[in-house]
């Protein structure tokens, strides 16, 4: 969105210029009055590095976030299944598209974001590193991970920063089926034959610990969160997304009849929320640093594609040089 | 002589067969795309094949009359009943053999579609109708590809030539027609055969030369997908598609 | 530092006929036709469009936000370009 050139020439002189205390405040100002930011208005270069990390690891995750389910896509147990777990996966490739756009009007170009991946610089969401071992993995990751990444992706749909938060918006419309259809896989595995049933507890006990580390480290060890929240990129802490996450799905979970692989877990009458055991923070450092069960081969397989789709990317180019050759002689 | 309800059945499940097999085909590169904005294409192109099975086999179920539904025909037969072209099993290979596959296959599906639009069963006729736009922008989109490939680096030039030659041995099973074509042709207006074969050359020929790629001689031409004779790539492949069904059969997912 | 990346493209869809293209985002694209399927293929999944305009981004003029002042602030005053800014008699009416 917007040209990349621009873009580039006012990250540059954002560089040069030394950031007056009245630029900051100025800033601020706009922000505070819910005014949105655009690609080539002046922003603290803090704020535009925060953006660029955010958006370029939500972007990432939506790529990365293909295979564990492309596991499945061969394997789908009915054609209906099979054509809406592609349109599922299908998204995905496009939500990233959309926010690697957004993340270029920051003057950052798609070849370095890939870059940043593959050498690990850049992050992706810990959750696609766990396996999708049977189908009922694939309901699962539809109800709890996607519920999970759309708590966190709707307050974003307000995010100061104009791109991002139309990319979000776009986003979280087309994504609203895809927690459903994760759910209704559920919901017929539990309805289905006892294998099914406990296809689907299995599922439920390996995802919902990582779905719930999917909102981030606990308010008081979270590094970036005040100052996102002043900038307007952030409006809800983590653990407040995260309770709201345990409190709309553990009466999904009853409703089918699963259990949460909780023994901690009670309803709070006073409060009014669902009070969750100890998360196993670390599972979640150890994963992040690359020991998940999957980071290898994930990598693996977008170098691999990247790689191998080199010499078509290259022969296009040299096609549409040839062209514009031609049509100049 | 075939009765001809069973060629029209037959024929249908062939379409079915074809559509199925090159969507699980193009699934399985699914994150292995050269660019995120072909994964979406690619995606989409399966989702159409995906479609165009669907309602091939709803079809032929109701045909057939014995209340058999789409996944009984793509989940519970065994390979041998499935008429697909030997083309459309060949593995992904690269990209280069992924669209050559797919150019070849389309130029012929695309004038199927076409001469099927105008046959005397109204209910095929409207799904080739439908099915027809969707192939006729795959076809854009791929022939768009192939010349690119052609007509790019030294080196893709090299891949995209051999892979047409590799794959130009399995393209003589699109024309050879048998008795169900035939009851297609004389009893439903069905196609020709005999004039689409030498539409597809002339067609064919038109795309390789902007590619500046040289047409294969003619050469020896592999068949039996139309018997139910497949290559050994065929096996893994429904092996794969099936394994659900066939694990926990009888069940609702 | 070169980028291989394929030139970037801003898309503009018209949802339907009888309202004017919009900017829906952007693709790479190594050249004008498959700038068309891509910003088809990413951007009309939904049925969003009827018709598709692309061109680079490189090609477009934009202008800067430091001159934003001078730009469109002047306009801001002209309040009698604006029908609201005259007083009509109670009883006056097509007017």
């Amino acid at each position: 969105m917007y040209t990349q050139g621009l873009d580039q020439k006012s990250s540059q002189s954002a560089e040069i210029k030394v950031e007056s205390a009245e630029d900051n405040a100025r800033f601020q100002a706009h922000v505070d009055a819910e005014e949105k930011i655009e690609p080539k208005d002046w922003m603290p270069e803090a704020y535009r590095r925060t953006l660029v990390r955010q958006i370029s690891q939500h972007a990432h995750s939506e790529i990365i976030g293909m295979q564990p389910e492309g596991n499945w896509l061969t394997r789908a147990p009915s054609l209906r299944r099979k054509s809406i777990l592609l349109a599922k996966i299908q998204d995905e490739a496009g939500h990233g598209l959309y926010l690697y756009s957004a993340a270029e009007t920051l003057g950052i170009s798609r070849e370095q974001m890939g870059d940043q991946l593959l050498a690990g610089t850049a992050k992706y969401s810990s959750i696609f590193n766990y396996p999708t071992l049977t189908w009922a993995d694939i309901g699962a990751v539809g109800w709890l991970v996607d519920g999970a990444a759309i708590m966190n992706q709707i307050p974003l749909c307000r995010c100061s920063y104009g791109p991002y938060s139309r990319a979000m918006i776009r986003i979280c419309k087309e994504e609203s089926f895809h927690q459903r259809q994760g759910y209704e896989i559920m919901v017929e595995l539990c309805r289905g034959s006892k294998e099914q049933k406990e296809m689907a507890q299995d599922a439920l006990n390996r995802w919902w610990w990582p779905s719930l580390m999917m909102f981030g480290p606990s308010d008081k060890d979270s590094q970036h969160s005040a100052q996102s929240m002043a900038w307007k990129i952030k409006r809800f802490s983590n653990d407040e997304l995260r309770q709201k996450f345990v409190d709309v799905t553990v009466p999904q979970a009853e409703f089918i009849g699963l259990k949460m692989p909780d023994d901690d877990l009670v309803y709070d009458e006073e409060s009014g929320h669902y009070r969750y055991g100890e998360i196993n923070w670390q599972e979640f450092t150890d994963v992040l640093a690359g020991n998940g069960q999957c980071n290898r081969e994930r990598m693996r397989t977008r170098r691999e594609a990247h790689q191998n789709g080199a010499w078509v990317r290259e022969a296009a180019q040299a096609h549409a040089a040839k062209k514009v050759a031609r049509a100049a002689a | 002589m075939m009765k001809k309800e069973d060629a029209l059945l037959a024929y249908t499940l062939r379409l079915g067969d074809n559509a199925l097999i090159i969507a699980q085909r193009l699934i399985e590169l699914v994150t292995h795309g050269p660019e995120l904005e072909e994964e979406m294409a690619n995606a989409n192109f399966a989702l159409d094949y995906l479609g165009q099975a669907r309602m091939f086999y709803s079809y032929a179920g109701e045909l057939e009359g014995e209340g058999r539904k789409e996944d009984e025909f793509a989940f519970m037969r065994a390979e041998q009943e499935f008429r697909n072209f030997l083309l459309l099993e060949q593995p992904n290979g690269h990209f280069g053999d992924t669209i050559a596959r797919s150019v070849m296959f389309e130029v012929f599906y695309l004038m199927q579609l076409e001469a099927l639009v105008d046959c005397a069963d109204e209910r095929l006729a409207e799904i080739a109708a439908r099915a027809a736009k969707e192939i006729r922008y795959h076809l854009r989109h791929d022939s768009q590809w192939l010349i690119r490939l052609g007509d790019g680096t030294e080196e893709s030039h090299e891949k995209i030539q051999s892979s047409v030659a590799e794959l130009w041995r399995f393209t003589g099973e699109l024309f050879a027609g048998d008795e169900i074509d035939e009851i297609m042709r004389a009893e439903f207006s069905g196609p020709d055969l005999e004039s689409i074969q030498a539409a597809w050359r002339e067609s064919i020929a038109a795309i390789l030369a902007e590619a500046t790629l040289q047409m294969p001689d003619d050469q020896w031409m592999d068949k039996g997908g139309r018997t139910g004779r497949h290559s050994e790539h065929f096996g893994p492949l429904i092996a794969e598609m099936q394994y659900m069904q066939r694990s926990y059969p009888g069940l609702d997912w | 530092m070169t980028n291989k990346d394929w030139p970037l493209y801003e898309v503009f869809i018209r949802a339907k006929s009888g309202l004017s293209h919009r900017h829906a985002g952007s693709v790479h694209a190594a050249d004008d036709e498959m700038a068309l399927d891509h910003a088809r293929d990413v951007y009309t999944r939904r049925n969003e469009g009827v018709s598709i305009w692309v061109v680079k981004s490189s090609s477009i003029v934009a202008s800067d936000p430091e001159e934003s002042a001078a730009f469109f602030e002047p306009a801001k005053d002209k309040i009698y370009r604006h029908p609201t800014f005259y007083e009509i008699p109670d009883g006056v009416e097509n007017i």
